[in-house]
């Protein structure tokens, strides 16, 4: 070895000292694992920045074209100001969903997944963990986005004085339900990850749950059509960010928590095809 | 400590390891060699808990690799150097594993140091040459002093000095107790670090046994001679033990005679020896020797 140092190029090494710490693998730990991972993933940044832009952004531009065309007569007792401050939510959801995919197929694709399941050989830890570092982080982002988005919002509609306050009835609820909405999306995408882990045929299978099930329901009879739409994730979802009761919907809570019940099924099924099995 | 009882793995109908039993020691590295497709990466993944035993069972120090409540304090490996997020820091990726099992940063900063990449540690790992990489796999493989590493082909993409360096590295963590499988496909590689080998072809196990008893009773040594009458020399030198052949620079090789043996028969018969020599097989030449049948995949010719 002697000369080695002369040669910038070659990495000097160190020897390597014993660590006798005991390094038990716990819920919180692994939490803390993710949480790292999730903040040094760029594509965790891009995501949630996509979605604080069309949270407010989008919501900005369709209160400004609301305002321009205010609605006359019967269109006002249904015009729901929060709702349109508040309809980025809808572009939004994706992002988030997408985040949720790649925070799991991104370990499959890339092979981390085994170093993952090697240092907590119990793998479900892997799992919860994940999930409560998307939701915690999609909540933090998302709640100030929808603030923000309704205060703009409702800012531009006073224009033509069709802004509602925060302190009406359901108001505060639709804007909080929002962002709580696009945590449980994230969620869909983290069970659609976990299951299909290929972020390609799972973000295929969110915009499947999230579009294209509401699009086949159409295709039902008139009759049947309102009844099982109001039970598919995304209109049970919104239910919660809507502050006027809409008939062909579920109750607020009642809706978001079919949305929490198809996320449960889905993490809960990728939990059990995680638990064993090769990887 | 390692112990693989009757480990048999099969995917759909193929089988990649098959009635596998072998133990592998603290103390002293151990390589684990068959040709690719053998099956030491399947029997890796065993055992480091990823892979599922169709049948037979792998202990880690004692324990399932699975029930580990410490497992970075039981088992280091490294199955792939490029499994990392590719826009994720080498720190940032180390952290990351630390953190499952409450390893402070100090630690992470001591392995990234003992792999020499405290210049590159900020740097993106996808961007990391295979070498780098591999510095990567061990200082993860290496986080939590574990009493038994397993790494499978460390020294694939590493430099000269690279390969000194882990072979090294190796022979010290070896030394402090621990226990070492190293795999390779290559036998050259192998014999400068281990000192026990595990061989395997075909999922099957072909030697357990130390790299001198391996040498020694699957490699017999040969005497090349050259002289001034081959063709009565090759008379002269036949026996049901012996076997002779003749090499295309008109040299015999002598198998089952001592290079002694062969030149007193020579000077016996006034035959004038141009050149004597004990040829010691190559590992490598032993190793294609017993893995041959073993091979998989082999061209069609």
């Amino acid at each position: 070895m002697t000369g080695s140092t002369i040669d910038p190029t070659i990495p000097a090494t160190r020897a390597l000292p014993s660590y006798p710490e005991p390094q038990r693998v716990t819920q919180v730990r692994v939490m803390r694992a993710e949480w790292t991972k999730l903040r040094t993933q760029p594509s965790a940044y891009w995501a949630l920045l996509t979605a604080v832009i069309l949270v407010v952004g989008f919501g900005i531009v369709y209160s400004l074209l609301r305002v321009a065309r205010p609605p006359h007569g019967g269109a006002m007792a249904s015009f729901d100001p929060a709702a349109i401050s508040l309809s980025g939510v809808q572009l939004a959801q994706i992002a988030v969903g997408v985040l949720g995919v790649l925070l799991v197929t991104s370990e499959y694709a890339t092979g981390l997944i085994r170093t993952t399941f090697a240092t907590v050989p119990r793998r479900l830890p892997v799992l919860w963990a994940k999930a409560a570092m998307v939701a915690a982080a999609i909540t933090a982002v998302s709640l100030p986005a929808a603030f923000a988005a309704f205060a703009s919002g409702q800012s531009i509609l006073s224009r033509q004085h069709l802004s509602v306050p925060l302190s009406q009835p359901g108001v505060a609820r639709a804007v909080i339900g929002s962002a709580l909405y696009l945590a449980v999306v994230g969620l869909l995408g983290l069970g659609l990850g976990a299951l299909i882990r290929n972020a390609a045929g799972a973000i295929a299978a969110l915009f499947g749950l999230l579009y294209g099930l509401p699009l086949a329901a159409s295709f039902l009879p008139a009759s049947m059509a309102a009844d099982v739409t109001k039970y598919l994730p995304a209109s049970a979802g919104q239910a919660v960010t809507t502050v006027q009761p809409d008939p062909t919907m579920l109750q607020p809570w009642t809706g978001f928590g079919v949305l929490c019940a198809y996320a449960a099924v889905l993490i809960a099924v990728s939990a059990a095809r995680m638990r064993r099995g090769d990887t | 400590m390692i112990e693989i009882r009757e480990l048999t793995k099969t995917y759909g109908s193929t089988t990649a390891v098959s009635d596998l039993t072998f133990t592998v020691r603290p103390g002293v590295v151990t390589g684990f060699l068959g040709p690719n497709g053998a099956g030491k990466s399947t029997t890796m993944r065993m055992i480091l808990g990823l892979d599922e035993p169709t049948s037979g069972s792998v202990l880690v120090n004692g324990h399932p690799p699975r029930s580990h409540a410490a497992p970075l304090r039981e088992i280091g490996g490294m199955i792939d150097p490029r499994a990392v997020h590719p826009s994720r820091s080498a720190y940032h990726h180390l952290l990351a594993i630390a953190r499952t099992s409450g390893i402070g940063k100090a630690r992470v900063d001591e392995v990234i140091d003992a792999v020499g990449l405290r210049s590159a540690s900020k740097r993106r790992a996808g961007k990391f040459s295979l070498g780098m990489s591999q510095r990567l796999g061990v200082a993860a493989a290496l986080l939590g002093d574990p009493a038994t590493v397993v790494l499978d082909e460390p020294v694939n993409g590493l430099d000269v000095e690279g390969i000194r360096w882990i072979r090294g590295m190796l022979r010290e963590l070896a030394a402090d107790g621990k226990t070492i499988l190293v795999s390779s496909h290559l036998m050259s590689e192998i014999t400068q670090t281990a000192t026990h080998l595990i061989v395997i072809g075909r999922g099957r196990l072909i030697a357990d046994t130390s790299i001198d008893e391996f040498m020694a009773t699957a490699a017999p040594t040969a005497v090349r001679v050259r002289s001034s009458d081959q063709e009565t020399l090759a008379r002269l030198l036949r026996r049901p033990e012996v076997t002779i052949t003749r090499t295309d620079d008109d040299a015999l090789t002598v198998r089952g005679m001592s290079a002694g043996q062969v030149g007193a028969e020579a000077g016996a018969a006034g035959i004038t020896v141009l050149e004597l020599a004990t040829e010691q097989a190559s590992l490598e030449d032993v190793f294609v020797a017993l893995t041959q049948d073993a091979v998989e995949y082999r061209a069609a010719i």
